[in-house]
């Protein structure tokens, strides 16, 4: 074997701490390696067109690149070996960036370990045999998870673009939080309507099946080929019959129900139509508040309902859908404030969150547009918005900022303005972040024209006095106490990840970070993408977004899943397990410890034998090492091939 | 329950201001079978004027009566007074840093290791004897007496240091006066300061803070405020008559130590009780509080 050493100096990345001419020069020493040289950009074209032309002059047969992580480049530097018509598996990668030049200063012992990385990668690419890859045919149906603005998009753009939609959503309702707000800036527009078109297009869309109240069950299967459960919750109505009249609500006598949709502001009914825009407009019962459900008597919904649609007796549903694609937009959850004493801690009836604001200011919400306090339905005054709770405060674990409350609580004051005229907004903020297209220029606004008083600082606590609130804080600009009495108090509370976020990870088989929000491919060059192939993110369940960006990423995902569905095959990738007959005694360890249900236990000539389901596998290894024979090996990672890597690295 | 033997640190306000705070702790520990072994020859912890200066002066002098309790077999070191807890503790938390210990012992000149736990008496009478024992030991419950609890505003701050009890609504207090037959109302200004030492100094800032503290425990119907610092019982006590012509207002609100309705309920009077030590005479409230309990203790 003929291999070819190229020592990357990543400009200064690399160089600047390790002597990369030394590296090419030890490469030489090393067995089969007849070309080493360092070079500037490996990545680059000249970089590529000079390991091309090393391959033919050389006449190598394999390549090692020593440079950044095989994460960044690998793929790269694998379609320069296929360009200089090599097997792209004929390759290694030496991680001397990230595993050393970028963590270690000095000099001479990072040359030492650089060489010896690069001798690991040589020693395992004399181990290397050619692979290719097969192909597999895919399912172009794709599912979208959650139908908040960032599904909705998403679900639109596939489906206009000719695929099979499936949409998913937790709630009675598609709309998600927008559904929920008044107005939206800094345009202040109507949410539910510019929002509601966009739901109607999807009830009426043919390209799309919709599952409300439904939530993902299991997800088996890779790339192309998903197979999803989802649980179709019970309604208690037939909703192929539901024609979403509204009659059972108007008769339903548990009016106490809490209100989820108007959150918790006001009550509903135990069945109930969660909003007017709702799609599908259909009844569903909360089985938590139904008489008849809970007590066995009542049934005033029978009674009424014109189509006979009731059903106390409807059970959950499990539903499968083949998908060759998933999308998901789980959106985000409201942090909850209660576990800030100092505004109450939930005590307080006047002191509510901004959600339950825009419900308040909302025309189709509890009080019909009009602004009341929650205890005695009258109208406020004073009103007071607290910016940052539960943003960038370490102290209950959210350090990090919501990056859209300070837009929503200027938009706040300004509507609160429009609705009652002889109105004083008061705002505590930290600092005020709006970088989007017209976003400062709203905030003044606020401030300016409609007369929003901003106090940079904190507040130290809220105390109800005489029916109203003393709200003391501080003025850091001007180094002062302040103290307002105020007779409602907003609080802009932060996002958080959506409930159940990380359970669905775990299903989905991709990352989340410590908070819970899912993580993406790459944080700048993969923002739609996440590591396990076919599955892609919109929206809020990546990191607090706010609209413009979350319907950006629905179209940004769909155009993911056009793209992956542009081709009728997809390539199967060759580094999968598999199983010398000879060597298995059928212990079934392998089975065992495969996450992805890739082994199946096989009769050979009388005997139990591990098998393969090529499509399947993901290639982890972990059958490898729970294989007690050694009979069941990863293709490019073979025992001989690890064993290789660590035989050159510890010689005695 | 287990007989819990403690270091007591009295304070220095336990000596003059507060006796009856003193007292009728010791009583009420003596009753719920603590052993209190005062710390020998114990010095003040310098207070505020200490730590407000110079922190290895403040730490010294607490480390000093540290290594006393140290050398006493006990389970833990606790006072009342929330200002001298505070020291204590906040001088424990800072000798967790090697440097500053090894500074404070070269102070001392011997070896402090600054790990006895240290509680307030409250936290200890909640944690060891429980609300439940508090209660049966109440043989004469003070039913209808209508109070707000004051905690003030170091009792449980910094929360990360006193960890005890919420620090924006604690409740222990509450819980404590509920079992013994008191209606204790809700009250927002817990946790608020009173004006502290500022008493001496800038009469107008106490005047202002305690005045508030008066003003909403009137307002929402209390007979009496209950306090477990004897720097808040001071301010709002003693200087209530002053507060009064600052303000223009008309209090004449008792201000208990919890420790002495705690005894009172016990059915326990006297002088360990102390309650003509007060400046706003309790008695004709004490008095209006029916037959079976009010004669017998005016």
């Amino acid at each position: 074997m003929n291999i070819g050493v190229f020592v990357c100096h990543c400009g200064s990345n690399i160089e600047g701490t390790v002597d990369t001419a030394a590296v090419a020069k030890a490469a030489m020493g090393y067995p089969e390696v007849v070309f080493a040289t360092d070079t500037m950009y490996a990545c680059s074209e000249p970089g590529q067109a000079g390991i091309i032309e090393a391959v033919r002059n050389y006449e190598l047969d394999g390549v090692v690149v020593a440079s950044c992580t095989p994460r960044m480049h690998e793929t790269t530097f694998r379609r320069t070996l296929e360009r200089a018509g090599l097997n792209r598996y004929m390759f290694e990668m030496a991680n001397i960036r990230e595993h050393v030049s970028w963590i270690g200063k000095d000099r001479a012992a990072n040359t030492n370990k650089a060489a010896e990385l690069v001798m690991i990668a040589v020693e395992k690419l004399r181990q290397n045999t050619e692979l290719t890859a097969g192909e597999f045919s895919i399912n172009k149906r794709v599912m979208i998870i959650g139908g908040g603005v960032a599904g909705i998009q998403a679900a639109l753009d596939c489906a206009d673009g000719g695929l099979e939609v499936v949409l998913v959503e937790r709630e009675p309702s598609i709309g998600g939080k927008m559904s929920k707000l008044d107005k939206t800036f800094p345009t202040v527009d109507c949410s539910s309507c510019i929002l509601g078109p966009r739901m109607v297009d999807i009830s009426q869309n043919p390209n799309i099946t919709l599952h409300t109240l439904s939530e993902v069950e299991s997800v088996d299967g890779f790339v192309g080929n998903f197979n999803v459960k989802v649980r179709r919750k019970a309604a208690y109505v037939d909703w192929t019959l539901c024609t979403g009249c509204g009659e059972c609500a108007a008769k339903c006598p548990s009016k106490k129900t809490p209100d989820r949709f108007n959150e918790f502001v006001g009550t509903t009914t135990a069945i109930n139509i969660p909003f007017p825009q709702a799609i599908p407009k259909k009844a569903s019962i909360n089985p938590a508040a139904c008489l008849m459900l809970t007590k066995g008597k009542c049934g005033a919904c029978v009674k009424v309902c014109p189509a006979g649609a009731i059903q106390f007796t409807q059970e959950d549903e499990i539903v499968t859908e083949e998908v060759g694609a998933i999308i998901v937009a789980t959106g985000y959850d409201l942090f909850d404030f209660t576990k800030y004493g100092e505004y109450g801690g939930g005590r307080y009836p006047d002191v509510i969150t901004s959600m339950q604001y825009e419900r308040l200011l909302s025309a189709s919400g509890p009080t019909e547009g009009h602004i009341k306090r929650p205890s005695d339905g009258k109208e406020p005054k004073d009103i007071v918005f607290i910016q940052c709770v539960g943003s960038r405060d370490k102290s209950i674990g959210r350090p990090y900022c919501s990056g859209f409350c300070c837009m929503y609580t200027a938009k706040q004051t300004i509507l609160t303005k429009d609705h009652i005229p002889d109105s004083q907004s008061y705002v505590f903020y930290m600092d005020i972040r709006s970088p989007g297209k017209g976003y400062d220029e709203f905030i003044r606004r606020a401030m300016e024209e409609y007369g929003a008083r901003y106090i940079r600082g904190r507040v130290s606590a809220i105390q109800p006095k005489g029916g109203r609130y003393l709200i003391k804080g501080v003025n850091t600009l001007m180094g002062d106490q302040v103290e307002i009495e105020a007779d409602l108090v907003v609080l802009a509370v932060g996002a958080e990840a959506s409930k159940g976020a990380p359970e669905l990870a775990e299903k989905l088989r991709i990352s989340y970070d410590s908070y819970g929000f899912y993580m993406e491919g790459h944080p700048k060059l993969k923002p739609v993408e996440t590591n396990t192939a076919g599955i892609y993110l919109a929206g809020s369940c990546q990191g607090p977004k706010d609209i413009p960006s979350s319907v950006a990423q629905g179209g940004a995902a769909a155009s993911k899943v056009l793209g992956l569905f542009s081709k009728d095959k997809l390539a199967s990738d060759p580094q999968i397990s598999s199983v010398t007959l000879q060597r298995c005694i059928g212990c079934a360890k392998c089975q065992s410890v495969c996450p992805f249900g890739a082994i199946e236990m096989t009769e050979f000539r009388g005997m139990t034998k591990a098998s393969v389901i090529a499509t399947v596998c993901q290639g982890c290894g972990n059958c490898t090492s729970a294989c007690p024979q050694g009979a069941i090996q990863l293709s490019h990672f073979t025992d001989n091939q690890i064993l290789a890597e660590v035989n050159a690295l510890c010689p005695y | 329950m287990t007989r819990s033997r403690y270091a007591y640190y009295p304070g220095c306000s336990g000596q003059g201001t507060s006796r009856e705070y003193d007292s009728s702790t010791r009583a009420m520990c003596q009753d719920l079978g603590f052993e209190l072994i005062d710390i020998p020859d114990w010095n003040c912890c310098g207070s505020t004027p200490a730590h407000a200066v110079d922190h290895l002066l403040s730490a010294s002098l607490v480390a000093r009566n540290l290594a006393i309790a140290e050398d006493m077999d006990v389970d833990g070191i606790i006072t009342p007074c929330p200002s001298c807890l505070k020291n204590l503790k906040t001088t424990q938390h800072r000798m967790l840093r090697p440097e500053f210990h090894a500074e404070v012992q070269k102070v001392l000149g011997r070896v402090v290791r600054a790990d006895l736990p240290i509680k307030s008496v409250l936290q200890v009478l909640v944690e060891d004897a429980g609300i439940e024992r508090i209660a049966q030991e109440s043989t004469a419950p003070l039913t209808g007496l209508k109070v707000v609890p004051y905690y003030g505003c170091i009792m449980n701050r910094p929360p990360d240091v006193m960890r005890f009890d919420d620090p924006e609504n604690p409740m222990a207090l509450d819980n404590i006066l509920t079992a013994i037959g008191i209606e204790v109302l809700p009250f927002a200004l817990k946790t608020d300061c009173c004006g502290a030492s500022l008493g001496t100094t800038r009469r107008d800032v106490v005047a202002r803070l305690s005045g508030r503290v008066l003003d909403a425990a009137a307002a929402a119907g209390a007979d009496a405020i209950v306090t477990a610092c004897p720097l808040c019982q001071m301010n709002l006590d003693m200087r209530q008559a002053q507060i009064n012509k600052a303000n223009g207002s008309h209090h004449r609100l008792p201000v208990f130590y919890y420790s002495q309705l705690i005894m009172l309920a016990a059915g326990q009077l006297g002088e360990r009780i102390g309650l003509d030590k007060l400046c706003v005479s309790p008695f004709s409230l004490l008095s209006s509080l029916g037959s079976q309990t009010g004669e017998a203790r005016s």
